[in-house]
């Protein structure tokens, strides 16, 4: 057994979270260096040129990239023979996230669903824990903005919609958020599972990197049609009228009940932050 | 690239075209959901509203906190179409212009032809880039909505896309499917 005591897991999250707001991925970078090559439409040129000037900005004067630095995503791996000393791992996680939005001057966009009373310091923030095997824990950090979140949405579709109905879903959630979640926008996907599951399994995929492809190859391929469609649709940067929507979809499977096929489309802005640290 | 002094005159209004890239400096107030659910309880209660909306022009954005000796943090404009069921009251109200992202209604679209408005579209996600544009912050109204409060911004090279004019052309309608 290891112990790890909950202190270093609350500066690791402070750390991720420092880092993260203030600098743009290098898949994503990439991503959007690419689109900008294939980009022929000028609006949606001179958007993609600023959104480049703006990175180069932010990792300068170490200011965040967007100013909505978003709800705070944690994705924790923690090994079965690790034992946390301390306070409890969610509360660990607030208090990194706490004293990173005080002292990066992040802005606090977590408030009351109802009066929208302001918390005040950005937390709760929302983790999630997997145990995997071994005396690690893996955590990587994700601010999630709320333009692209506002526009995804989950489908329970029948088992005879099958394939054609999962790419149609995905498709049809992009086209139907247009201009709006700040594309190019990243697709991540959840397929199968329960209603929670499959939501839970499309903000996963958002950790997977752009461009890389699910192992399984029917997946894989589901991912390359729904984007080659996506990017058909015309929209563009900022939906400016241009060729490139989305800079990739990611796919994450896991197994269903036999009635049914849930298909979950979590939306990512072209603003991907995330942050990994393994302790 | 053209570059635009605020506020909009009527001459600017004539002559600016959906698509066109400009450059915008002047006193713009930054105001989102919250504000703009408290200024329209004002209007429906006769209240003064807290800024002069005649003429003026609103920007969809909560920015980020300023850091020490910087006038703002990141403030990137925020998805305009939650503003939709109030952006049509101020503009008969006086307001000129608009900055935000990302596709409006069409009863905003009306209302800027009605009355003569344009909507301009910052780049959404470029936070940094819009807070090296800003030259001075002061608030105006709400403090206790935090990035949510009404800010004066006086801003240069501001740059922005026309998305809808006051002639019906609309950006996001050319888009090329």
């Amino acid at each position: 057994m290891r112990t790890i005591s909950s202190k270093e897991i609350e500066n690791a999250v402070y750390s991720l979270a420092l880092k993260a707001c203030v600098s743009l991925t290098d898949d994503c970078a990439a991503a959007l260096r690419s689109a900008r090559e294939k980009e022929s439409s000028l609006s949606c040129a001179y958007a993609l040129d600023l959104i480049a000037e703006n990175a180069e900005i932010a990792k300068q004067r170490h200011i965040p990239v967007c100013q909505d630095t978003g709800l705070a995503v944690v994705w924790i791996e923690i090994g079965n023979e690790v034992f946390v000393s301390g306070d409890t791992i969610g509360d660990a996680v607030n208090e990194g996230v706490r004293r990173a939005y005080r002292d990066g001057y992040f802005r606090k966009s977590v408030c009351d669903p109802l009066t929208r009373a302001n918390t005040g310091d950005n937390t709760p923030a929302f983790w999630h824990i997997e145990i995997v095997k071994g005396d690690k824990v893996d955590i990587s950090f994700l601010p999630k903005g709320f333009g692209s979140e506002n526009m995804s949405r989950i489908y329970m579709l029948t088992p005879a919609e099958g394939r054609e109905g999962i790419i149609d879903c995905i498709v049809k959630t992009v086209e139907e958020a247009g201009s709006r979640p700040c594309p190019p926008v990243i697709v991540g996907v959840g397929i199968g599972g329960t209603f929670d599951g499959c939501a839970l399994l499309a903000k996963k995929a958002l950790f997977r990197h752009i461009g890389s492809l699910n192992p399984r190859k029917e997946v894989a391929e589901i991912e390359q049609e729904a984007l080659k469609k996506i990017n058909a649709l015309g929209i563009g940067c900022q939906g400016f009228g241009g060729k490139v929507t989305a800079l990739g979809v990611i796919c994450e499977v896991m197994p269903t009940h036999i009635a049914g096929l849930p298909v979950a489309v979590n939306i990512q802005c072209h603003a991907l932050r995330r942050e990994r640290a393994v302790l | 690239m053209k570059k635009i002094n605020l506020p909009l005159s009527e001459r600017d209004v004539k002559e600016l075209r959906a698509g066109e890239s400009v450059l915008l400096s002047g006193k713009i107030y930054t105001a989102r959901d919250c504000a703009h659910k408290r200024m329209k309880e004002y209007i429906a209660e006769g209240k003064p509203l807290p800024f002069d909306v005649r003429g003026a022009t609103i920007y969809y954005a909560g920015p980020c906190p300023a850091k020490m000796g910087e006038a703002i943090g990141s403030c990137g404009p925020t998805t305009s179409a939650r503003m939709n069921s109030y952006a049509p009251m101020l503009l008969n109200s006086g307001l000129k212009a608009i900055i935000g992202k990302g596709e409006m209604s069409e009863e905003v679209y009306s209302a800027l032809r009605y009355n003569g408005g344009v909507y301009f579209a910052a780049i959404g996600g470029a936070g940094a880039l819009y807070a090296s544009k800003v030259k001075t912050c002061s608030l105006v109204a709400f403090p206790e909505l935090l990035s949510e409060a009404v800010y004066e911004l006086s801003v240069e090279d501001f740059p922005v896309v026309v998305a809808a004019d006051a002639f019906g052309g609309n950006i996001y309608k050319n888009n090329s499917k």
